[in-house]
């Protein structure tokens, strides 16, 4: 793997990773834990130390390094699968193997959620161990332009609404179907260019009521 | 051999003990625990400094969400001041240098073991238990394999067959504490051994709630606001524990009381269990009917010690 | 005297300054060092670095002392240390055909390659006490009149069955074919061999004697022979992926025991012999016996028999197996429950109070039903 890294980084040097790993993992992980328990609502990143290779931005790679590693093999959409050096990132920096087949992934990272491939091609656990899911990661959302949602479930206070972009036209229909199945399905989560989202499976969709 | 001196040359521990490998592993089951409200996820629960059962569970959770800006308030049986909290207290004190607080508003995150707080918790609050048999159905069903499947097909008949039985054999359902509920109208979950007291506390809480069990390797989360069900029946409904008196010390009614006995020719009182809730209360200047009888010099504790 | 519910603090320091007291004993009789335990309680230190699922001699010997010889307190002070250590890989698979051997015995033969090693062993030593023992200096110095084991190759007994035919093949397993590790997945049912061997290897001698002594008492019968019992060192190799080969990191004394059982045959396979596999660090022949036992009495279900006793329930075995999860859950009852106890002292009066309210509802009955007659 050594091997293979310095000759995919021969030109290019490694982008770095967190500078402090241990405080800067715990409050992204604390921001995304937030934002899970919390479906809908949003939270900032700090990523001022992160300039990881395109596409994969810096909010995108410090949720991968905050939650990728040996143990969960990672998917990756065509733009960032065809880029090596984004690979060569994750590798070195997370250990995490990479997969050709989105139904193995523990992760799904998506830089260009237009063309996202079906919720339903993901991992869905199953339904004496639903936690064995893949969590789709979004990046490159921009929050509350989008037409919006009404989200209610566990984690809301009554009702919510949340909007998010872009996104493929039947994705809201996806995810409601996905959110259906509960206990099983995908989580996703959302990530902008500076703040965070998620969706757990636990959360209703409906279309908000112009 | 090793040069015995070796040894003695020992690296400090990450901060808050486990490595990051570890925590990682911890904060995906906790994630997975949030989206699936219920639903105990296995995970590889590591051997802890302390022994199983005296809450690596716990200790494991709130160190993998636990950051140098957190402030912990660490209670077992209500108060902040027994033996294994003082003893936890002391772990993250030293492991991850971090503020701790005996105040319930002060804190960030709270471990505890049997007690909710009695004052409301609020959303900037984790509220982290320490799980000894994470699964409701275990009693009924000692096999994993069986009650795995009977949370899959949602299948809680075995459940109610026994407060049923209860009920027909004494009038009541006879479980007092770790009182099974139903969370988001899908898993049953077993509350951890607080008394049923508390299980009101825990439907709709402001505050987000993570379960861990360290020796069954298992982590469970209810998010905010979530819908949680204590299990009962429509001509049996669930209804907690009633104190006829008030704490003893600060007055307080509504709320969970120790039993406390005085002296061996019957003499008892009644006081807060949330040892913090009951001293705040008597600086505000509430008495309750004990608070100038000398056993409640005792029991009372730092306040009363250092007026004397 | 503590009060449970204040000064819990002082109390704590406290008692850990008695304990390390306590510990140390007398002052005036020498501290034990490390290499004195390490060299003469050579089983207590097995069954630690065993239990403890980490081989070091002396950190074993400092957590027997720590202990104050607590073994099962010992391997869990190892369990915590360990699970402190970075993790590199895994080792290769070591090869206990190519063992330095100590120690070999066949039940099953009575000669074979390689020769019966008798080796150190308590097995034909009279129990009574040595009481030149007690005396200062024990006698060391005696010289030993060994034979050196022939270096011709000591094959396996259960190869040489298999040889024959007799015994059944060992799985066979591909090179990348991943080996399960409970301390980093945790254990779900049905477990495979691999899991329920590394869980076999960590648990409670005293466990897994009582579950191999209950399938000879009828408890699942398996018929076994001890085929062999071999203890010597083996090498310790890892793969280093820089260098593109195995390198030898050192050896460890392990003991491997495996029995033979006899298997009826089925519609699909013939009769043959069957394998029960025990393998556990130092020489701890009882364990690796005992394990071999219940490992070949948990293969029920892929030899089509069926399962009618304790040690053959896979999920009970593992389930109990761990003696630093049993004895921190059997022990945790010291922590103060009062409040859950509260809980069921309101109950229990209140359900009291009913059941005497009904008798004497039911007595006042009988007695109007009597002055009535």
């Amino acid at each position: 793997m050594e091997t293979s890294i310095r000759t995919t980084t021969k030109n290019t040097p490694l982008a770095a990773g967190f500078q402090d790993p241990v405080h800067n993992a715990q409050t992204c992980f604390r921001a995304i834990m937030d934002v899970m328990a919390r479906p809908g609502s949003r939270k900032v990143i700090d990523t001022h130390d992160l300039s990881p290779p395109a596409p994969l931005t810096p909010v995108a790679a410090a949720i991968a390094l905050t939650l990728f590693d040996y143990d969960t093999p990672v998917w990756l959409d065509r733009s960032l699968n065809s880029s090596e050096a984004v690979k060569a990132f994750l590798r070195f920096h997370t250990g995490a193997p990479i997969v050709g087949e989105a139904v193995d992934a523990s992760f799904a990272l998506v830089s260009d959620p237009e063309h996202l491939i079906p919720l339903a091609s993901f991992n869905q656990g199953s339904a004496e161990y639903p936690d064995q899911s893949t969590t789709v990661i979004l990046t490159g959302q921009e929050f509350g332009t989008a037409p919006s949602v009404t989200l209610t479930g566990p984690g809301i206070k009554d009702t919510t609404v949340f909007a998010t972009g872009p996104v493929p036209p039947v994705f809201w229909d996806q995810v409601a179907s996905n959110n259906n199945q509960f206990p099983r399905g995908i989580d996703l989560i959302f990530a902008g260019e500076t703040e965070i989202a998620a969706l757990p499976r636990s959360t209703r969709i409906s279309p908000t009521e112009v | 051999m090793n040069d015995t001196a070796e040894i003695y040359d020992q690296g400090e521990y990450n901060f808050a003990y486990l490595d990051e490998q570890t925590k990682r592993m911890i904060r995906r089951a906790i994630l997975k625990g949030i989206a699936i409200p219920g639903y105990q996820v296995p995970f590889a629960s590591r051997e802890m400094p302390m022994p199983y059962g005296w809450g690596t569970g716990g200790v494991q959770v709130t160190a993998s969400i636990l950051g140098k800006d957190d402030c912990l308030k660490m209670i077992d049986q209500g108060s902040d001041d027994t033996t294994n909290a003082v003893s936890l207290r002391g772990f993250f004190e030293k492991t991850a240098g971090i503020r701790t607080t005996y105040e319930t508003s002060e804190a960030t995150v709270i471990q505890t073991r049997h007690r909710i707080p009695e004052k409301n918790l609020t959303e900037n609050q984790v509220l982290v238990f320490q799980v000894p048999i994470p699964e409701p159905l275990r009693f009924l069903e000692p096999r994993e394999t069986e009650t795995r499947k009977m949370h899959a097909l949602e299948d809680y008949g075995l459940m109610h067959v026994k407060l049923y039985e209860d009920i027909a054999k004494n009038g009541h359902i006879a479980t007092t504490y770790a009182y099974p509920v139903k969370v988001n109208d899908r898993y049953v979950m077993d509350p951890s051994p607080t008394p049923k007291f508390d299980n009101p506390k825990i439907d709709q809480m402001e505050a987000l709630q993570l379960y861990g069990a360290g020796r069954e390797k298992r982590i469970y989360a209810i998010p905010p606001y979530t819908k949680v069900k204590s299990l009962d029946f429509e001509d049996y409904p669930f209804e907690v524990q009633k104190f006829d008196k008030p704490c003893g010390l600060c007055g307080a009614e509504n709320v969970y009381l120790d039993e406390v006995i005085l002296d061996d020719k019957g003499g008892r009182m009644f006081v807060c269990s949330d040892s913090d809730y009951c001293e705040e209360r008597r600086a505000e200047g509430h008495a309750g009917p004990m608070a100038a009888d000398p056993a409640a010099i005792q029991i009372g504790g730092a306040t009363v010690e250092e007026t004397i | 005297m503590y009060v449970a519910v204040k000064g819990g603090e002082k109390a704590i320091r406290n008692a850990h300054k008695l304990l390390a007291k306590r510990r140390r004993g007398d002052t005036s009789v020498p501290s034990l060092t490390l290499e004195q335990i390490a060299q003469q309680l050579s089983h207590s230190v097995a069954r630690v670095m065993g239990e403890g699922s980490l081989y070091d001699e002396t950190l074993a010997a400092l957590a027997i002392k720590q202990s104050r010889g607590d073994l099962i307190e010992a391997a869990f002070l190892m369990r915590a240390y360990r699970t402190t250590l970075p993790r590199f890989g895994y080792s290769q698979p070591v090869d206990t055909a190519k063992m330095l051997v100590e120690r070999r015995v066949s039940a099953t033969y009575k000669d074979l390659p390689g020769g019966q090693v008798l080796g150190p062993t308590f097995d034909y030593s009279h129990r009574l006490l040595d009481f030149t023992l007690a005396a200062e200096e024990d006698n060391t110095g005696q010289s030993v009149e060994t034979v050196q084991a022939d270096d011709d190759a000591m094959p396996r007994v259960t190869d040489l069955l298999g040889d024959e035919g007799l015994m059944e093949p060992d799985p066979v397993t591909g090179e990348d074919t991943p080996v399960g590790d409970l301390t980093r997945e945790p254990l779900s049912f049905p477990a495979d061999r691999d899991l329920r061997l590394q869980n076999l290897a960590r648990g409670d001698e005293g466990f897994l004697l009582a579950l191999a002594y209950s399938t000879q008492r009828g408890y699942g019968r398996t018929h076994p022979f001890a085929g062999e019992i071999r203890y010597g060192e083996v090498e310790i190799e890892f793969f280093a992926e820089e260098l593109g080969f195995a390198v030898t990191l050192g050896s460890i004394k392990v003991t491997e025991c495996q029995m033979v059982n006899q298997f009826q045959g089925s519609a699909k396979a013939a009769p043959t012999f069957t394998r029960g596999y025990g393998l556990v660090f130092g020489q701890v022949e009882r364990k690796a016996m005992s394990m071999a036992m219940v490992d070949r009495s948990m293969r029920w279900q892929e030899l089509g028999e069926e399962q009618v006793a304790p040690a053959q329930d896979i999920e009970f075995v593992l389930s109990h197996s761990d003696n630093i999860q049993a004895t921190g859950f059997v022990e945790h009852l010291k922590l103060p429950h009062y409040v859950d106890f509260q809980a069921e002292l309101d109950l229990v009066r209140r359900m009291r109070d009913e059941w005497f309210e009904k008798r004497r509802q039911e007595e006042n009955g009988d007695a109007a039903q009597e002055a009535a007659e």
